[in-house]
Order: C-alpha cells, then sequence, then structure tokens
C-alpha cells in the first residue's frame, strides 16, 4: 500500500485501536464502556450547545496542535507549547486590560500581535539555547512550562489580582474582546475558530509554497545535508521554535479575547499537551491538524459528560496516551492490520 | 542584612541538609535510571511518568497489605512494565523514542488520575495509608547537629546511595557493563562481535524503571505517606538533567541530584524562613527556583558533557 494512504491510515487506526483498549479499562472498573462512549457522543455532539461547545473547545487546540506540528516539520520537538500559551495569554491581557480607549479595529490585532509576541520570545530562549548550546528542547521547554506555571501563578494572585477565589485578573477592555459568532443557549461560539483556521492555512501555505519553509523543512529533515547546502542552522532553529511559540501564544491569547475576557489561573490546563497528540494524529499536516483538534476537541468536551456516568474524564488522557504510543511505533499499527490483510 | 541572618540560620540548621538529601533521593534514583537507559543508546523520557506510576502504585499496595515495602515492590514491577513498553516501541518497533516516552508520562497522568476515584473514593489526593519507618543510627545520635541532620533517615536514602555504588560498578567494572557501554556508542561494531544489541538494550530500559519508579515511591511512601494527583512535578525532568550534568556516569549524577535536591530545599527553606516573612502568595516564586538552576545549569554545562554515541538512534540489523 502506498505511503500516503497509510500517514492517513495509521493515525486513525491508531485512535479506534485506542478507543478499544480504553473500554477495557473501562469494564475493568466496572462501568459499561457503550454507556460511556454513548455519553462521550451525546457531550460532544448531542445538542447544539454542545455542537458549540466542542467548536470552543477546538480552537486553542488547532493552534497548540500547529505549534508542536510546525515544530516537528522543522524537526523540533516544542514539548513546551503549554508554558508559551500561558506566558501568551497573560502578556496579551496585561495589554487588554490597559487599550479601553483604543478602537476594536486597533485593540483586537494589537492584542493578538502581543501574545503571539509573549509566545514566540519565550518559546526563543528554548530555541536560543539548542542553537548556541546544544541543549535538547524537551528538557529546556518542560524548564520554562514550570516557570511559566509558577510565574502565572503569582502574577493573577499578587500583581493582576482581582476578586476572590479562583485567582484571576480583571477583565480586559470590551474593546480588545472577540466578537462571537453566534450565541447558542449560554455558549458564545467565540470568532476565534476563524483566526485558529487562518493560522493552519498560513501554515500550510509557508511550508509548501515558500523558500523559508523549505529551508525550515530541510533543516528538520536533515540538518547535515542543509548546513552543507548553505542553510543557516542556529537561525532556523531559533526561527522555527519564534513561530511554534507565536502559535501557542496566540491559543492562550484568543482564549482571553474569546471566552474568559480575563486571565485565569486554570487558562492552559493541559491544552499545550492536548496538541503533541493532535500534530501527530494530523500528522504534522495543518489541515489534518484542523480535523485531528476537532477530535481531541470533542473528546475532551464529550468527556464532561462521561463523568456524570461514572467515568473519570481521565479516560482521556489513557486514549490519548495509546493514540501517541502507536503513532510513535507506527510500524506497530502497519503490521498489526497488514497481517491481516496477508491472511486474507 | 535580614537576607543575610536568614542565609546564616538556614545553612547552620541541621535540618536543611537532611532536607537536601530527602529532596536528592528521588533524582538520585531516578537519574540513575536515566544512566543506565541511555548508556546502551535508548532516551528515556518516560521517567517522570514512571515515578508517578511507582508513587501511585507503592501507595495502593500500602493501602492494601499495610506494608510499605511491598508497596515498594509492586512499584518496582510496575516499573519494569513501563519501562518493557517503551523499549518494546523503541527498540523492537524502532519507533520514535522521545514521542514514545511522552506517550508513557501521559499515560501515568491518566492511569493516576482515572484509578484515585474508584481506589480512594476521590480525587485529588489519597488518606495517608503508611510510610517506611525511618531508621537510627545510634553512633550518630550523640551528636545533636549530626542527630538532627542524617542521624535519623529513611532507609531509602542508604538505598539510592547504595545503588550509585552497585551502577557505577555494573557499569564500569563488569563484563555486561562492558557490553552495555559498547552498544551505547557503537551498535554495529557490537553487534559484529557478537554483542545481542537488542537484549542488552532491553536490560538497561528495564533497570531503569527500576530506578525510576523507586524514585517515585520515595516520593509517595518514602517521604509524605499518600499520594496527590501529579506529585512528581517535573522531577523525572530535573532527573534527566542531572544525568547530562553527571556525563551520564552514575557518580555524576548522584553529584548532580544532590546539587539540585540543595537548590529545592534552599528555596523550600528561604520561603518558610521566620527571619524574611514570606507572604504566601509570593511563594511561587521560590517554587520556580530549583527550575531555573536546572536551566542554567543545562545551558552551561551541555556540550562540556557528551552523550553516548548512539543516543537515541534505533538500531537496525
Amino acid at each position: 500500500m502506498n505511503q500516503r494512504v497509510w500517514s492517513f491510515l495509521v493515525p486513525l487506526l491508531s485512535v479506534i485501536v485506542a478507543l478499544i483498549i480504553a473500554s477495557f479499562v473501562i469494564l475493568m472498573i466496572g462501568k459499561n464502556p457503550i454507556t460511556a462512549y454513548a455519553a462521550l457522543v451525546r457531550g460532544a455532539l448531542g445538542s447544539k450547545m454542545a455542537i458549540a461547545s466542542t467548536i470552543v473547545k477546538t480552537t486553542p487546540l488547532i493552534l497548540t496542535g500547529l505549534a508542536v506540528g510546525f515544530g516537528f516539520r522543522a524537526g523540533l520537538f516544542n514539548i513546551g507549547a503549554e508554558g508559551q500559551m500561558i506566558m501568551g495569554a497573560m502578556a496579551a491581557t496585561a495589554f487588554a486590560i490597559n487599550v479601553g480607549w483604543m478602537p476594536a479595529v486597533l485593540a483586537i490585532p494589537l492584542t493578538m500581535l502581543v501574545g503571539m509576541l509573549a509566545g514566540a520570545g519565550y518559546a526563543s530562549i528554548a530555541g536560543f539555547l539548542k542553537a548556541k548550546t546544544g541543549a535538547h528542547e524537551v528538557v529546556t521547554t518542560i524548564m520554562l512550562n514550570w516557570i511559566a506555571d509558577y510565574f502565572s501563578s503569582y502574577v493573577v494572585t499578587v500583581p493582576m489580582g482581582v476578586g476572590f477565589g479562583t485567582p484571576k485578573s480583571p477583565e480586559i477592555a470590551s474593546s480588545a474582546k472577540l466578537p462571537p459568532l453566534m450565541v447558542v443557549q449560554a455558549t458564545e461560539l467565540t470568532s476565534g475558530i476563524i483566526v485558529a483556521v487562518l493560522a493552519a492555512v498560513f501554515i500550510k501555505i509557508l511550508l509548501d509554497k515558500t523558500s523559508k519553509g523549505y529551508e525550515l523543512k530541510a533543516a528538520g529533515f536533515n540538518p547535515y545535508a542543509a548546513e552543507y547546502g548553505g542553510i543557516k542552522l542556529a537561525e532556523n532553529i531559533v526561527l522555527a521554535m519564534a513561530i511554534s511559540g507565536a502559535l501557542a501564544g496566540l491559543a492562550g491569547t484568543l482564549e482571553v479575547m474569546g471566552v474568559h475576557h480575563r486571565f485565569l489561573g486554570t487558562l492552559s490546563g493541559g491544552k499545550g499537551f492536548d496538541g503533541i497528540s493532535i500534530a501527530l494524529i494530523g500528522q504534522n499536516n495543518p489541515i489534518g491538524i484542523i480535523f485531528a483538534a476537532l477530535l481531541m476537541g470533542a473528546l475532551r468536551n464529550g468527556s464532561n459528560e462521561m463523568q456524570f456516568v461514572g467515568v473519570p474524564k481521565h479516560i482521556i488522557m489513557i486514549v490519548q496516551a495509546i493514540i501517541i504510543f502507536l503513532v510513535a511505533a507506527d510500524r506497530i499499527v502497519r503490521t498489526i492490520f497488514l497481517r491481516k490483510k496477508v491472511a486474507k | 542584612m535580614r537576607l543575610f541572618l536568614a542565609l546564616i540560620d538556614i545553612f547552620t540548621n541541621p535540618a536543611f541538609y537532611k532536607l537536601t538529601l530527602t529532596a536528592a533521593t528521588p533524582l538520585i534514583f531516578a537519574s540513575l535510571g536515566g544512566v543506565f537507559s541511555e548508556i546502551t543508546g535508548v532516551v528515556n523520557i518516560a521517567l517522570e511518568g514512571i515515578m508517578l506510576m511507582g508513587a501511585f502504585v507503592s501507595v495502593v499496595f500500602t493501602w492494601l497489605t499495610g506494608n510499605a515495602w511491598i508497596g515498594v515492590l509492586f512499584a518496582i514491577l510496575v516499573g519494569i512494565g513501563m519501562a518493557w513498553l517503551h523499549a518494546w516501541a523503541s527498540i523492537t518497533w524502532r519507533g520514535n523514542q522521545i514521542v514514545s516516552g511522552t506517550a508513557l508520562i501521559l499515560l501515568a497522568q491518566g492511569v493516576t488520575g482515572f484509578l484515585m476515584e474508584p481506589i480512594f473514593g476521590r480525587p485529588g489526593q489519597t488518606d495517608i495509608v503508611g510510610k517506611i519507618p525511618e531508621v537510627k543510627i545510634p553512633l550518630l545520635m550523640k551528636n545533636r547537629f549530626l542527630a538532627q541532620s542524617i542521624g535519623e533517615l529513611s532507609p531509602m536514602i542508604y538505598m539510592a546511595f547504595a545503588s550509585v555504588f552497585i551502577a557505577w560498578f555494573i557499569i564500569y567494572k563488569t563484563k555486561l557493563g562492558l557490553r552495555m557501554r559498547a552498544v551505547g556508542e557503537n551498535p554495529e561494531a557490537a553487534d559484529t562481535l557478537g554483542v545481542n544489541v537488542y537484549a542488552v538494550r532491553y536490560f538497561g530500559v528495564l533497570m531503569s524503571g527500576v530506578m525510576a519508579s523507586l524514585g517515585g515511591a520515595f516520593l509517595s511512601v518514602g517521604e509524605v505517606g499518600n499520594f496527590r494527583e501529579l506529585m512528581t512535578g517535573g522531577r523525572g525532568f530535573i532527573a534527566l538533567a542531572a544525568m547530562i550534568l553527571g556525563n551520564w556516569n552514575p557518580v555524576g549524577a548522584m553529584w548532580a541530584s544532590l546539587l539540585f535536591g540543595f537548590s529545592e530545599a534552599f528555596a523550600n527553606q528561604l520561603q518558610s524562613s521566620p527571619l524574611l516573612r514570606v507572604a504566601s502568595t509570593t511563594k511561587p516564586l521560590f517554587n520556580m527556583f530549583p527550575f531555573i538552576v536546572t536551566l542554567i545549569v543545562i545551558a552551561g554545562f551541555i556540550g562540556k558533557t557528551r552523550p553516548p554515541a548512539a543516543d537515541g538512534v534505533p538500531y537496525e540489523k
């Protein structure tokens, strides 16, 4: 079977295998997997409100998926989308609180720009360290995640904190809020989804149609050959990390502008890590990533409904883990299904 | 001036040194795990996940059997199981080792979170289920400073230091160790000389499972006696940094772990110092400290230390 079909089939089959294995896990705690999965589908797609809320959850996931996927294409494993998302959201909030005097045409793009720059800058630290010293980006971005996490929990309680209960910042100026596409019952369908899809198209064009994209891919695919061919590796590493971080920063920014209208301590909530599974399921292709994000958004959204039938929503993490594992060792999947084909 | 007094107060306090040892122990275990795996050429970032699983499983079996050592034993078994999954994906199936490691971290976070409610009835954290008692060394109890710093420690701390010696002995003084290093440096040559590359790599990765799960078990039944969700808090990655800083050598990894343990204990003591009266809201800033130290150390030392030549490269016959 040819390579293109496989690159599409492996993630799909991985998802199916993962859901099957997870159903045994659900059986193990004495629940009915069919009831659980029915609740999952109902929670994700069962009503207009459920669909709207799935799309809201998908929006940041497209961007964190793009952040990780773009990194992969350039030969970098950006596991720090979580921290970059936090830094982007925090900087965007600090900016957007103070732009009440600005008209929305200015305030909206400028807030996005600030969030993207913060994410890009934060990711560049890891890019710079890799280019200068060879420090592996997996270890450095994990350290940066923890630093961002603790730093933001300080910022959101002391310098920015308002009110009681969950640490939160004041609301951003209304000129910086993204207008909702429509309101389905209490759920506002954020127009951030349009921004996210446009970002995917932009990355697709950058990777496939520009010479810079070609350079980044070449540096990722075979750094030695690329360097021999005159591509500056160090420069490309920093640039690729910065673009990846900008996408993650935008994910956090859109959460602030379109959903919460303020910075919250729990804003990222694992969305950066979801980006890894999304990039792998989408095979690092921006258009594939949109659909993978939709799948993950639906799983995340539906998992709340699953809690009501007594299945902890952590099951989604287990499903993700199995998918990532199978995509990492994709020969397992190929062998399982090819052997069956041969037997027929 | 007040900061200076606080520093003197911290460094003359025997409890600070005990805290340093306690903070370093899980890192020593896990970084030895990293050494065992990477010396044979398999990158194992799943340490964080194996530790988390070890912390959870040891609490579950301590709770079931009432004996914390049985808990530790089961943690080791599950740790070997997790490591086997990583070995299977990355050696047998020649998968991407970093992606497989990420999957195992997520698996550990998912499984431990998933089983909290069915087993313990509530999410977040478990009750105190009991822990391994500390042992007193009578000779050290005579001096107040020694008694309060190293006179009464968890036996697992001694195990950690013993493991350093055992790991060093295996890797540098036995035939098996020679093969492990050969396979990590040049698998083709080792294969030609009749070394079973896959078997040696499996041994390295499975040993990393043993070590990392011991580190996790120490965090729960060795130290506090219960399990909290995500309680490893990035220590698996700090252990990886300790392994790098220690130049993939067990003794070096131990010193690096002690350095990181020191920085964790220091940040801890500083924020609870009665002389400084740190507001509880600024405490997160102190928690950043060990991670910043790690980041600086990695940036400063990497390149000066050298990984095994075939580290992270799948071997195809």
